[in-house]
């Protein structure tokens, strides 16, 4: 025999963070840890551990990917991996006075695409030693990594080239 | 690619105030206000749908997956079909094109497409990083992971490659938050100078805080027909003459530098030097208007198009979509909104209702708010919706409704025509 005509829940104390009470309004909390693949990207974010910024080229069309991707979007043949210069140029470029709750902290901040000679598509990467004023399209810029890796784009980022 | 194989009409729409928050409703209680003004202003009642296609964006902002069906059953609608459609900001244009699709094909002879987004569940902030969680995860989240920032890269080249100013973006937000004062659905209309756009505070260069819309919370409803239907439910149905939709790669770095797909109206030499798209052109906007040009018969769109909603979730997006939609050349977009053409009496109205920047942006809500605001145009009943007519266009024949995702990976092209 096991049922309890007295059952009874267990109290909690915790209770729960009220806003507004017309409408009734709660906070409902939610958090999560991906594991998160870069699967056949992978090699991008060890290359930064060597100093190298890798991208791709088409083994069949020949085109070049500055941001890399294992399948030509032009010709759909695999590609390899391509070592990518370590100066380029501001394609453009923008300052972040705000941004999402995750990078708010790091405002303001410079984004900028980066294009290489001789490569075809561009790169999205941070700028740092330059403010808003001093960016311009077509500015030279140098790749600099991380010592100590996060494994993460942002391993890579851009500083201005002094051009005489 | 070909026509519909059957004539769709819209027959009719419902629309819900869009707010910043409205937390006395929930997405399904917004869905119904809409969809009962929608089936009440043709005396529809439930039996007279044969199915919905569900339109909406996030499962993050309200942490409630399968909303869609939430809202069927709220609505009456179970156990008829229904599916969700999802293309981030042009979901809702995406969606309307499916509602479109199911009549067309003969398996449905009326349809609604119900859209909706409830983005004040969270703060602002957070919302910009489910926005931005529509980015490649892997090489653009987590360096920029803002789509204001993604876009202000597309427009600081723009200004660049074509030597527009940023004054020229403002009189877009001028424009639009002043077409909105007479459009009781707006979320922020307002009565504002090329000055206050630019003194208001920066977001992400050169995009200051009324260069870009808001978020909203928000619910809009689209009836579909066969023309059998469509003429025994309404005596003004509005038809689709053509739909198109296109696509471009996610990350703004994969796009080409190649040539423009040229519409019927443009010549090879017009664009000698110009390198396309690169990240100063939606080559999506470009194709969905060519295919649905070809299916409307539209030749020349600045002559044949009376009406345009279009989607100005920033400033510069307006105007770069211009140039897409052929109303003028690549490159002329500035000057089409500084001259004048696409204001309420210029040449061809561009976003009378007030577009996302003043009437806000409740993602999948969004491009059916565009088809209901076009539809009432061409039906000639603005006054009747809106409780005034200043926004009513005169006799307008055809009118194109544009949607678009993030940094133009998806857009579509829809043209309704007046046949009463
Ligand atoms: C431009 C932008 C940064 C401006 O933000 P904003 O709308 O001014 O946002 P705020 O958080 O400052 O909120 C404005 C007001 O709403 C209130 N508010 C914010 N979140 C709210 C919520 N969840 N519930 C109720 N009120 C809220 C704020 O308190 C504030 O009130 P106030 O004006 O009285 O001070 C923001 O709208 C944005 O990021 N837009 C881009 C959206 C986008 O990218 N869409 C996709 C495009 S395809
Ligand atoms: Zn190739």
């Amino acid at each position: 025999m096991t049922i309890d005509y007295n059952a009874k829940m267990p109290e909690k104390q915790d209770g729960t963070q009220v806003y507004n009470t017309d409408p009734l309004i709660v906070k409902s909390h939610y958090e999560i840890d991906y594991i998160h693949s870069y699967a056949q990207d992978s090699e991008f974010f060890r290359a930064m551990g060597k100093k190298k910024l890798m991208g791709s080229k088409c083994k069949k069309c020949s085109y070049t990917y500055a941001t890399p991707r294992s399948h030509c979007m032009m010709c759909g043949a695999e590609t390899e991996w391509y070592e990518l210069p370590k100066e380029g140029r501001i394609h453009t470029f923008t300052t972040c006075y705000f941004g999402s709750e995750a990078f708010l902290k790091e405002t303001p901040f410079n984004l900028i695409m980066v294009e290489f000679e001789g490569v075809d598509s561009l790169f999205m990467s941070r700028l740092i030693g330059a403010e808003l004023e001093d960016m311009k399209v077509g500015m030279k810029v140098r790749a600099r990594f991380k010592r100590n890796l996060e494994f993460s784009p942002t391993d890579v980022y851009f500083v201005p080239v002094e051009e005489k | 690619m070909g026509k519909l194989s059957r004539n769709v009409y819209m027959v009719s729409g419902g629309v819900t105030k869009f707010t910043k928050a409205s937390p006395d409703m929930d997405f399904r209680l917004r869905v119904k206000k809409a969809f009962d003004y929608a089936m009440n202003d043709v005396n529809m009642e439930l039996k007279d749908i044969d199915g919905s296609v569900a339109s909406y964006f996030s499962d993050h902002f309200q942490r409630q997956l399968m909303s869609g069906v939430m809202v069927q059953d709220y609505l009456g609608l179970t156990p008829k079909p229904s599916r969700r459609v999802e293309g981030g900001g042009a979901t809702g244009g995406l969606s309307f094109q499916a509602g479109v699709e199911e009549i067309a094909s003969g398996r449905m002879d009326t349809c609604a497409v119900y859209g909706f987004e409830s983005m004040s569940h969270v703060n602002t902030w957070k919302g910009n990083e489910f926005i931005a969680l529509a980015s490649d995860t892997n090489f653009d989240y987590p360096v920029g992971g803002f789509y204001t920032g993604y876009y202000a890269m597309m427009a600081a080249r723009y200004l660049h490659e074509f030597g527009a100013t940023v004054e020229q973006l403002a009189q877009v937000s001028v424009k639009n938050h002043k077409n909105a004062l007479s459009n009781p659905y707006a979320q922020s209309p307002m009565n504002l100078t090329i000055q206050d756009v630019r003194n208001s505070p920066m977001v992400s260069y050169p995009l200051t805080r009324l260069d870009v819309c808001a978020m909203s919370d928000g619910a809009a409803v689209a009836i579909l027909a066969d023309e059998k239907r469509a003429f025994e439910l309404s005596d003004n149905p509005v038809l689709v003459k053509g739909i198109g939709s296109g696509t471009d790669t996610m990350r703004l770095a994969d796009r080409p530098f190649g040539k423009v797909p040229l519409l019927a109206h443009e010549k090879e030499s017009d664009y000698k030097n110009l390198k396309y798209p690169g990240v100063h052109s939606f080559r999506a906007g470009r194709t969905a208007a060519a295919e649905a040009y070809k299916n409307a018969g539209i030749t020349n769109p600045i002559e044949e198009i009376d009406v345009v909603e279009l989607h100005d979730a920033y400033t510069s997006s307006e105007i770069q979509t211009y140039e897409d939609l052929g109303l003028c050349k690549y490159g002329e977009g500035a000057n089409f909104v500084s001259e004048g053409k696409a204001d309420l009496k210029g040449k061809v109205p561009v976003n009378p209702s007030g577009g996302l920047l003043a009437c806000g942006h409740p993602v999948g809500a969004t491009g059916i708010m565009q088809a209901v605001f076009v539809f009432w145009q061409l039906q000639r009943t603005i006054k009747k919706h809106f409780g005034n007519d200043k926004l009513q266009i005169s006799n307008p024949k055809r009118g194109l409704l544009h949607s678009h995702a993030g940094t133009g990976t998806y857009v579509t092209v829809s043209i309704m025509e007046a046949v009463k």
